[in-house]
C-alpha cells in the first residue's frame, strides 16, 4: 500500500469518528461569532510563535551549557547542574511560572511589562533542563576512541568538539530535540496563567466573550498543529540528511 | 630511530574501588638504530599502554622516554605538538563516521597542518592511488570494509608526513583476508623506509617487518632482541611458551 493511501485511510477514519461524535451531540455551531474575533486568534498565534522561537534559542543555549556542566569533573559545577535539572524536571511548569512571576519577578521589583521576558526565561529554564539531559546523552554516546583519534591527529580540544564530537552528537540528539521543541510550543500555552496574551490566552478570552467553547478551542488545536507538524517534518528530513551508520 | 625508555611506571586509578592498577612497572628498553620495533606479549601485559605513552596520548606516572635523544614532554600543549609530528593508528574506530574517507584524510592536513583544500587534495591523491583506495575515497566509513577502513586510517596518519608511526594491533579486529591487505600495506611502508612501532599478535608478520622485537609482560620488558634472534634463540620460558601458543594456534 502506498504511504499516501495509508495516511488517507487513517485520516478518513479519524474524520468519520469525529463527525459521528459531533453529530450525536447535536451541536449548535456558532462559528459566526468566533469569526469576528479572528484578529485575536491571529495575534495570539503570532505571539506564541515569537515566544516559542525566543524560548527555543534560549533553552538550547541553557541545555548545551547545563549538559557540559553535567559532564564536568568539578564536583560543585556538576552538582549545580544536577540540582537544576532534577528540580525543574520534577516540578510542574505551572508552579515554576507562578513562582517565577509572583515571587522572583516581584522580589526583583519587575514591572508588568516585563512579564513576557519572565515568561520566556521560565519556559527556557524549564525546557533547558530536558535539553540538558538530551545533549548529555548525545555527548556520552560518542565513543572514547573518537576522542583518542582526534587527539592523535593533533586536534585541539575545541577543534575536537567542533569537528568531531558535535557533528556526531547533533545527529544523535536531533529526534529528541525536535520532540522537545514540539513540547515547548505546546507548553507555551501555560504562559497564559501569568496573563501573557498568547494563543491559548486569547482563545480563552474569546470563549468567555462568546460562550462558544469548541468554536474557540478547535482553532487553537489547528493553530498548534500548524506549528508542530512542519517541525516534525523538518526533523525527519534533517534526520535523513544526517544519516550514516556508525562505523 | 633510536628509542630509550627508562624506568617507566603507569598506574590507573579506579575511582570506585579506590584501588590503582599498575600496568607498567618500571619498564626500561633501549633499542639500537632501528627502522621498526615490534611489541609483542600477552594481553594485559602493558603493550598498548606503552604505545599510548610513546604516541604522546598518555603521560606516565614516572620514568622517561627519549627518541633520538629528545625526551617526550609531559605537558598537554607540548604533547599536542609532538603528536602532530607522528601518526597513530588504533585497533578500530579510527575514522570519523560522519566524514567521507577523503574528508577524513583532509581533516588533519587542513585543520592541523594548515594546507589549503587544494594542496591537501593534491597531497592525498598519489597515496590513495598507490594503495588502491581512490575508488573508495567518496565513501563514508560505514560503506567501507574493515580492511579498507584501517588502510584509510593508516593513510591518514601517513599523509601528514610524520617522523614515525605508532600502530596498535591494527589487524586484531579484522578477518584473515582483510588482515592480509593491511599487513601488505605495512610491508610496503617498511620497504619504503617509514619508521614505526607496531603492537601485534601476528608473529609471522613480526618476523617479516621487525628490526627488533620486545616481549612485554607484567609491565616490563621480559625479552628484547633483533627479530631473527628473538624468534629463533630466545630461551626465556615466558617467550617460548607464548611463541608456541601463537605460532601453532
Amino acid at each position: 500500500m502506498p504511504r499516501w493511501l495509508a495516511y488517507l485511510i487513517v485520516l478518513a477514519l479519524l474524520s468519520a469518528a469525529g463527525a459521528w461524535a459531533f453529530a450525536s451531540l447535536d451541536m449548535n455551531w456558532n462559528w459566526g461569532v468566533v469569526w469576528d474575533y479572528r484578529a485575536a486568534f491571529w495575534q495570539g498565534w503570532w505571539m506564541t510563535v515569537l515566544l516559542s522561537l525566543a524560548s527555543l534559542l534560549t533553552s538550547s543555549l541553557i541545555g548545551v551549557t547545563a549538559a557540559m556542566m553535567l559532564r564536568s569533573s568539578m564536583p560543585l559545577v556538576q552538582a549545580a547542574a544536577r540540582v537544576y535539572v532534577e528540580l525543574i524536571r520534577g516540578t510542574p511548569l505551572l508552579v515554576q511560572l507562578l513562582i517565577g512571576w509572583y515571587v522572583v519577578a516581584a522580589a526583583l521589583r519587575m514591572g508588568t511589562d516585563q512579564r513576557y521576558l519572565v515568561g520566556v526565561l521560565v519556559l527556557s529554564l524549564f525546557s533547558g533542563a530536558y535539553m540538558a539531559e538530551i545533549f548529555r546523552g548525545g555527548l556520552d554516546a560518542i565513543p572514547r576512541a573518537q576522542i583518542d583519534s582526534a587527539r592523535a591527529i593533533g586536534l585541539t580540544p575545541w577543534q575536537t568538539l567542533g569537528l568531531v564530537v558535535l557533528p556526531q552528537a547533533v545527529r544523535i540528539v536531533l529526534p529528541s530535540v525536535a520532540g522537545q521543541l514540539v513540547s515547548l510550543i505546546k507548553d507555551s500555552s501555560l504562559l497564559s496563567v501569568i496573563s501573557i496574551a498568547e494563543f491559548t490566552f486569547n482563545a480563552r478570552n474569546v470563549n468567555s466573550a462568546t460562550y462558544s467553547t469548541l468554536e474557540s478551542y478547535l482553532p487553537l488545536a489547528v493553530g498548534y498543529l500548524a506549528l508542530t507538524l512542519p517541525l516534525s517534518a523538518l526533523s525527519r528530513w534533517l534526520e535523513r540528511r544526517f544519516r550514516y551508520e556508525a562505523a | 630511530m633510536n628509542l630509550v625508555i627508562h624506568d617507566l611506571v603507569q598506574r590507573f586509578d579506579d575511582p570506585r574501588s579506590r584501588r590503582s592498577t599498575t600496568v607498567l612497572d618500571g619498564l626500561s628498553l633501549a633499542t639500537g638504530e632501528v627502522q621498526s620495533l615490534v611489541l609483542v606479549g600477552p594481553s594485559g601485559g602493558g603493550k598498548s599502554t606503552l604505545l599510548r605513552i610513546l604516541a604522546g596520548l598518555d603521560v606516565p606516572v614516572t620514568g622517561s622516554v627519549t627518541f633520538e635523544g629528545v625526551a617526550l614532554p609531559r605537558d598537554e600543549e607540548s604533547l599536542r605538538g609532538y603528536r602532530r609530528g607522528v601518526g597513530t593508528v588504533f585497533q578500530a574506530y579510527n575514522l570519523f563516521p560522519h566524514l567521507t574517507a577523503m574528508d577524513n584524510l583532509l581533516l588533519p592536513l587542513v585543520h592541523v597542518h594548515g594546507l589549503t583544500d587544494t594542496e591537501a587534495r593534491r597531497r592525498v591523491a598519489e597515496p590513495l592511488e598507490r594503495f588502491g583506495l581512490t575508488a573508495h575515497a567518496h565513501k563514508r566509513p560505514a560503506e567501507l570494509s574493515g580492511g579498507q577502513k584501517q588502510r584509510i586510517a593508516i593513510l591518514r596518519a601517513l599523509v601528514v608526513q610524520p617522523r614515525r608511526l605508532f600502530l596498535d594491533e591494527p589487524t586484531s579486529a579484522l578477518d584473515p583476508e582483510m588482515t592480509g591487505e593491511v599487513l601488505d600495506m605495512i610491508d610496503d611502508l617498511k620497504r619504503s623506509g617509514t619508521e614505526f612501532v607496531l603492537v601485534t599478535h601476528e608473529m609471522g608478520f613480526a618476523r617479516r617487518v621487525a628490526d627488533e622485537i620486545a616481549f612485554i609482560a607484567d609491565g616490563r620488558v621480559a625479552a628484547h632482541a633483533p627479530a631473527a634472534e628473538f624468534l629463533d634463540r630466545c630461551r626465556d620460558p615466558r617467550v617460548t611458551s607464548f611463541l608456541a601458543r601463537t605460532l601453532h594456534a
